[in-house]
């Protein structure tokens, strides 16, 4: 087929599942946030449960009046959140969704999101130094620093995986735990625990700490904490260009959460189905898993308080990253032995 | 002329190519500390894009992991705990001399880098086919793996004469003079609170 015409099918699907993702992420927030605090949240909008409520969200943000601080610097102040977004959506080029149903599988898989997730930090300074705003900077700096100091973690949490299945394309990933085998005395209902759940168990823990850390949700909402910093480095954002801020963030859950699953939960694999099938069924399966992954972020945003900068750091220093590097050891030790 | 036009790799560098010097001359040029840096990341971002194009995959989204997304975080993180001018930064000292200066040095090494890429592969024909990861591993964890647990400790010494820089022991705090005037700043600490300060004061917003 034509290459361009292929580009445009593939950029397209990844738009079809990151953007309504996002909208049911953000739903669900809502709905059960609010069931979490007795209430019962959107209501009326769309009919039946409030489902329409994000799609009115979205249409009234983009109403709003593009406003730009008269002291900011325009072009910086205008490109940052295209550079957000632009971290979180490159992202999707190496996600598998089915044995072929991938948009590029890439031989460095992994390394590749580690590394365009890292420019969406340059995106959030920027944002933060332009607006011209003393809240919008100290909340780019703290996001910042939360960044760096979380990328250590998420980067460590990675290689286990890796190791383990000796690669580090994804989908290389996804079938070494497709084709992994529990002792054999066991009986083979077992086989339907995706491995790496249980193997690593500690590289998810850390591996979904740091991403949310990473995507700046409570616990980890220093950056734009409301009742010291307003907004943080949004603070000056409005209209369209907030709803790409807004957006980004629940894309962002999307993106991380369907990562993890790929990595600890063994991604499009169901057990005991067929390659062939698993091209149709792959994509509900993996998003059913991003799903259950998005609902562990919201139930603990609702749960914890927000942590301050130095308990954030010392987690991230003293606790993450050794348990990390232990993670590591261990896995290689084992992994030489057996 | 004709013949190196029609491949489209050429086409590619040399857009590539255009907008990496753009960026690097703009970067040099910009009045503005934080334009300068983000100039930077364009040139960089350019020069992934070159090892792309040479197949090189692994030192492409290194180049993007370890300078973009570390070096520059770090330099816009210094520049913005310290002080964050918008608009032209009126401060900077571009003297003649300093720009002649600069001129030669940027001119001289460019001409040593060409001089030593002509001599060293002339008219080679180069195959860009990708390298794979496992090659590469492999290539490092054999062949170059002294070399490379070298250059490991090299950095471990780096590190840690960064945080013996940067450290203050107890002790040495009593050694200090207790009205410490803000301009005389001994250690990195207290540099940048005193910086941080001076900013604020000033009103740079």
């Amino acid at each position: 087929m034509n290459f361009w015409l292929l580009l445009l099918i593939k950029v397209g699907l990844v738009l079809g599942v990151m953007l309504p993702g996002a909208l049911v992420i953000i739903f669900g927030e809502l709905k059960i946030s609010a069931h979490m605090q007795s209430r019962i949240g959107p209501y009326f909008a769309g009919g039946r449960f409030g489902w329409a409520q994000p799609l009115a969200d979205g249409l009234k943000f983009m109403q709003k009046e593009d406003l730009v601080p008269a002291d900011a610097d325009d072009r910086v102040y205008k490109l940052a959140p295209y550079v957000v977004l632009m971290g979180t959506l490159a992202l999707f080029v190496v996600l598998p969704f089915g044995p072929e149903t991938v948009a590029r599988d890439l031989d460095l898989g992994i390394f590749y999101v580690l590394a365009v997730s890292s420019l969406s930090t340059l995106g959030v300074l920027m944002a933060g130094w332009s607006s011209a705003n003393k809240y919008s900077l100290i909340g780019g700096l703290r996001a910042a620093a939360q960044l760096i100091a979380y990328e250590l973690p998420l980067v460590l949490a990675v290689i286990g995986v890796a190791i383990m299945a000796g690669s580090l394309s994804l989908n290389d990933i996804v079938t070494a735990q497709a084709n992994w085998q529990w002792f054999d005395t066991l009986p083979t209902w077992v086989n339907i625990i995706p491995p790496y759940m249980i193997l690593q168990a500690v590289g998810l823990v850390i591996f979904l700490t740091a991403s949310l850390a990473e995507l700046s949700r409570i616990p980890f909402d220093m950056p734009i904490a409301e009742s010291e910093l307003t907004m943080g480095y949004l603070t000056e954002y409005s209209g369209l260009r907030f709803t790409m801020f807004f957006l980004g963030e629940y894309a962002g859950m999307v993106a991380m959460a369907a990562v993890a699953a790929t990595l600890f939960l063994g991604g499009y694999w169901l057990p005991f189905v067929s390659d062939d099938v698993l091209n149709f069924v792959g994509p509900v399966v993996l998003l059913t898993k991003v799903m259950l992954i998005a609902f562990v972020f919201i139930w603990l945003r609702w749960t914890f308080p927000r942590l301050r900068e130095d308990q954030l750091q010392t987690i991230a220093w003293k606790w993450l990253i050794p348990a990390g590097l232990a993670n590591i050891v261990l896995t290689g030790f084992f992994k030489v032995v057996f | 002329m004709s013949d190196w036009i029609s491949h489209p790799e050429n086409i590619v560098f040399v857009i590539l190519a255009v907008v990496m010097v753009g960026a690097g001359f703009r970067s040099v040029t910009s009045r503005n500390v934080v334009h300068a840096v983000l100039f930077l990341v364009v040139a960089l971002a350019g020069s992934a894009a070159l090892f792309l194009l040479l197949g090189a995959e692994f030192v492409a989204w290194t180049v993007v992991l370890v300078y973009i997304g570390a070096v520059i975080v770090l330099f816009l993180f210094g520049i913005m705990i310290t002080r964050a001018p918008l608009g032209m930064e009126t401060q900077l000292s571009h003297s003649n001399q300093t720009k002649i200066g600069a001129a030669i040095v940027a001119g001289a090494l460019f001409a040593l880098i060409s001089v030593a890429a002509l001599q060293g592969f002339g008219d080679t024909e180069f195959v860009a086919s990708p390298t794979r990861t496992d090659d590469l591993g492999l290539s490092i964890f054999q062949r170059f793996v002294i070399p490379f647990e070298v250059v490991s400790v090299v950095l471990l010494a780096a590190l840690i004469g960064g945080i013996v820089l940067a450290r203050r022991d107890p002790e040495s705090t009593e050694e200090l003079p207790a009205p410490q005037p803000t301009g005389v700043a001994t250690t990195p600490s207290t540099n940048i609170a005193a910086t941080a300060g001076r900013s604020a004061e000033g009103g740079d917003t």
